[in-house]
C-alpha cells in the first residue's frame, strides 16, 4: 500500500496521521512533509503511527531527525502506536528510549509537551 | 528442494518488489504465519542495505535475492560492493540514537543492522564466494 500522509492541529499539537509503507522508497516523502511542517512553525508534533502497516530503518531514521530538529528548536515529537508489530520493531532497536510512545493520539496531546 | 532468484536495479522503489516475492516464497514454503511479519522486514532491511551500498559506490549492477526452502527457508542477499562497506556495520546503543553528531545516514545503517540482528536468529555476514561482494544470509525453520 502507497503512503499516505494528512495534517491536523489539536490543541497545541500538529497531529500527523501516517498510512500504509514506509520504506527506502516512500520515507523521503515523509521527511519532506515534516522538514515541511517544522518550517511552517510546528513544535509540538505528533505523528500517529495507527494505520502504517510496514515501517523500516529508513522511516526509524526520519522519525529519529524529525525528533533531534524539533528538539533543537525547543519542540518535541511522540509517537502514536499500539500495534505489537510496530512495537516491536521500537523494542529491538531501543528507539523506545529514544521517543515518548503512547496508544492513542489523546493520550498523547494530553501529556503536554512532547520531551 | 525449491528455489527462486529474484534480481533488481538497485533503486529504492524495488525493495517492496523483493519483499513481497520473498514473503510469498516464505509462505509457500511453510514459513508459520506468526514469522512473516519479520521475513518482509528482514528481506527488506537486506535489500535496503544492499541497495544504499551500490547507489554510495556508484555500482549499477544488480541486487540478487536467492531464496530456497530445503528443509528450512534460506535467503540470500548479495550486493556487489566492496568488502570492507559491507562488514562495517554495527549496531548502536540506545544512546547514541539521538545524539546530534550522529548524521541521518549512520543512523539509518546502524537502525537497519540492529534490525536484522534482532529478527534474524540464524543469520550471516559474509563475503561472496567469488568476486567482490557481501552476502547476507538469513535462515528461518519451516514446519511442514
Amino acid at each position: 500500500m502507497e503512503l499516505s500522509l494528512s495534517t491536523r492541529i489539536q490543541g497545541e499539537h500538529t497531529v500527523l496521521e501516517v498510512g500504509g509503507e514506509v520504506d527506502v522508497y516512500t520515507a523521503p516523502r515523509l521527511r519532506e512533509r515534516l522538514i515541511e511542517l517544522i518550517d511552517a512553525g510546528a513544535t509540538q508534533i505528533v505523528v500517529d503511527l495507527g494505520r502504517v502497516d510496514f515501517l523500516d530503518s529508513t522511516g526509524l531514521g526520519v522519525l529519529v531527525g524529525a525528533l533531534k530538529r524539533l528538539r533543537a528548536a525547543g519542540g518535541g515529537l511522540s509517537l502514536v502506536c499500539d500495534k505489537e508489530p510496530l512495537l516491536k520493531i521500537f523494542r529491538i532497536t531501543a528507539l523506545d528510549q529514544v521517543f515518548p510512545l503512547f496508544a492513542t493520539v489523546d493520550a498523547a496531546t494530553e501529556a503536554g509537551p512532547a520531551a | 528442494m525449491a528455489t527462486v532468484r529474484l534480481s533488481f536495479s538497485p533503486a529504492p522503489v524495488h525493495v517492496r518488489t523483493a519483499r513481497l516475492v520473498g514473503v510469498a516464497v516464505a509462505r509457500r514454503a511453510g514459513v508459520a504465519e506468526e514469522l512473516l511479519d519479520e521475513v518482509r522486514l528482514a528481506i527488506g532491511e537486506a535489500c535496503t542495505r544492499a541497495v544504499a551500498l551500490h547507489r554510495q559506490y556508484g555500482l549499477a549492477n544488480l541486487v540478487q535475492v536467492e531464496m530456497s526452502d530445503g528443509g528450512n527457508y534460506v535467503v540470500r542477499v548479495i550486493d556487489r560492493a566492496p568488502i570492507e562497506a559491507g562488514l562495517g556495520i554495527a549496531a548502536l546503543p540506545p544512546e547514541e540514537l539521538a545524539k546530534e553528531s550522529l548524521t541521518d545516514e549512520a543512523l539509518t545503517v546502524g537502525v537497519g543492522f540492529a534490525l536484522l540482528a534482532g529478527l534474524v536468529e540464524d543469520l550471516q555476514v559474509r563475503p561472496v564466494d567469488e568476486g567482490i561482494g557481501t552476502e547476507v544470509r538469513m535462515v528461518w525453520p519451516v514446519a511442514r
